[in-house]
């Protein structure tokens, strides 16, 4: 068992200036992997993925991500943001959004885009089925697209881990089913990380799901056990409040869900 | 009619305001568009108050204020970028403090200078006399410098105004492309001083923008839209100004304001037809 880590936290500590938001923080994920992390809103949510980005650096420890340092590791990261209401009012086409994936820091890359990378757009496009929405603006589109959007754009950059901040916000719940089928086929070749406040937006997909509130609780198990919720302090307040815990406490079966 | 132009533009200097009209419009029109998708309007207006001080010094030392102006413009884009780039919060702060210490000491060096000042009026509110020689040629340099980095940089420029933080993760040269583009909205501001003056030279970077943002959902066309609507507005400025002896700044920008609000009338009729 000596395959590599894609992403990998040690005894991590983070916050701003005196405010530590994460403490001692351990986390290791495998090219295989299909992570849903959840957590209430102000548990670190945000600050753990600004360090996996190296947005952030660590007060204390490491984080590696394909075995280098967050701020270089990062360019195998595959990351979809949550959509920003104010981006509503940019004048962008959905081309151009996932256009953004094929940028390289070297601007006379960028300057007229190669004919590989238009292929790589496309193909992006197509995978996520919304090849006839590329002329469309993005005021134009449902939640449920903008999101396959954000995903084209991640997966443009032909990314080793996709990176999923609160993917289901602002999502029907259709759209978000059909989401979830499209995240479980890209997982057989991209390492999946998602992280949410809202316990239904993890489906029965994920493989494995952790806690994050200031500690992450996460032993690589598919299920929530009472000792997990009880260490991550905080979860079960999401947990109870949309009271659909039989979804992944133990000793429960999801299947009469679907459809 | 065609003969009333030809009249008003044998003059020299109105032929000069004329071809400085041209290339203010393209450098505003485009730098416009990017400050207005960007929201940085306000450090646009701390840059250009800022600037004053600038004219200040020069005028007190006897050198040209447009050099002046350039330093202080440049200088203060960077100071209030880099802030930006730091804490969006903590740099509204600071815009406010510089826009005002700008004013101030360009205020007080003209005030300790001796002898006759009227022509700095000039910078505050703009003159289409003022426009030298020496002028068009830093117009056209500028208008060539933004046009230039807009179009090499477009893609990476439309990344950093949609989508910072991807921009960031994908290792592009976020902060240097942001204070690029902050320096060169303080040489197109410095230069739109000549006509319309610092005071008003806001709205010539953000009116026609916001306007072709009504219409128009391409970021290409909304600076060209932009720079044709800023042209359209300083010539027929120019024109009202020469016949009724009025300011050209003043009408310039009011002429903008007016086509700002018939575009919103206009398009806040067509969206409650629509729903």
């Amino acid at each position: 068992m000596d395959k590599q880590a894609v992403v990998s936290i040690k005894d991590l500590w983070a916050g701003y200036e005196a405010d530590t938001v994460l403490e001692d923080v351990n986390f290791e994920m495998y090219q295989d992997d299909f992570v849903g992390l959840i957590g209430p809103n102000g548990g670190g949510k945000t600050t753990l993925i600004r360090v996996i980005l190296g947005l952030l650096k660590p007060e204390k420890g490491t984080i590696t991500v394909m075995g280098q340092q967050a701020a270089r590791g990062r360019k195998h990261i595959g990351y979809v943001s949550q959509f920003q209401v104010e981006d509503k009012q940019f004048p962008i086409s959905v081309w151009d959004v996932v256009a953004m994936g094929r940028l390289r820091p070297n601007p006379f890359h960028n300057f007229r885009l190669a004919s590989h990378d238009k292929e790589a757009i496309e193909t992006a496009l197509e995978e996520t089925g919304i090849a006839d929405l590329r002329e469309r603006t993005m005021n134009e589109l449902s939640g449920g697209q903008r999101q396959r959007v954000y995903i084209s754009r991640a997966l443009a950059t032909e990314p080793k881990i996709l990176l999923l901040d609160e993917p289901t916000s602002s999502v029907d719940s259709q759209s978000s089913n059909q989401l979830y089928d499209l995240l479980a086929q890209l997982n057989d070749h991209i390492a999946i990380l998602l992280i949410s406040h809202d316990l239904t937006a993890i489906s029965s997909n994920v493989k494995t799901i952790g806690c994050v509130n200031r500690r992450l609780v996460y032993e690589g198990n598919k299920e929530l056990t009472p000792e997990m919720i009880e260490a991550g302090y905080g979860c079960p307040i999401d947990l109870i409040a949309h009271g659909v815990p039989h979804r992944v406490l133990p000793g429960h079966q999801y299947e009469d869900h679907h459809d | 009619m065609i003969e009333q132009l030809s009249t008003i533009f044998s003059y020299e200097f109105m032929r000069n305001a004329l071809i400085a009209s041209f290339w203010i419009s393209l450098a505003a029109g485009v730098i416009g568009a990017l400050v207005v998708l960007n929201r940085i309007v306000s450090i646009s207006g701390g840059i250009a108050h800022a600037a004053y001080g600038g004219v200040g010094i020069a005028y007190y030392f006897g050198q040209d204020p447009m050099i002046g102006a350039l330093l202080f413009s440049t200088v203060s884009a960077l100071i209030m970028g880099a802030a930006q780039r730091k804490s969006k919060s903590g740099a509204d702060t600071l815009i406010g403090v510089m826009w005002s210490i700008g004013m101030a000491i360009g205020i007080i060096f003209i005030s300790l200078t001796r002898g006759y000042k009227a022509n700095l009026m000039s910078y505050l509110f703009g003159s289409i006399l003022a426009v030298s020689g020496s002028d068009l040629r830093l117009m056209t340099l500028v208008a060539a410098l933004v046009l230039g980095f807009v179009i090499f940089n477009y893609r990476n420029l439309l990344a950093i105004s949609y989508d910072e933080t991807f921009s960031t993760v994908r290792n592009l040269p976020v902060t240097l492309l942001y204070l690029t583009m902050l320096v060169l909205v303080g040489l197109t501001v410095v230069v739109a001083m000549r006509m319309v003056g610092l005071i008003l030279v806001i709205a010539l970077l953000s009116i026609p923008p916001a306007i072709a943002l009504y219409h128009f959902k391409d970021v290409r066309a909304i600076m060209l839209i932009s720079v044709v609507l800023s042209f359209l507005f300083c010539f027929f400025g120019l024109v009202i100004s020469f016949q009724t002896n009025i300011q050209a700044g003043p009408v310039i920008i009011l002429l903008a304001s007016v086509a700002f609000l018939l575009s919103s009338l206009v398009r806040r009729l067509h969206l409650s037809r629509k729903s």
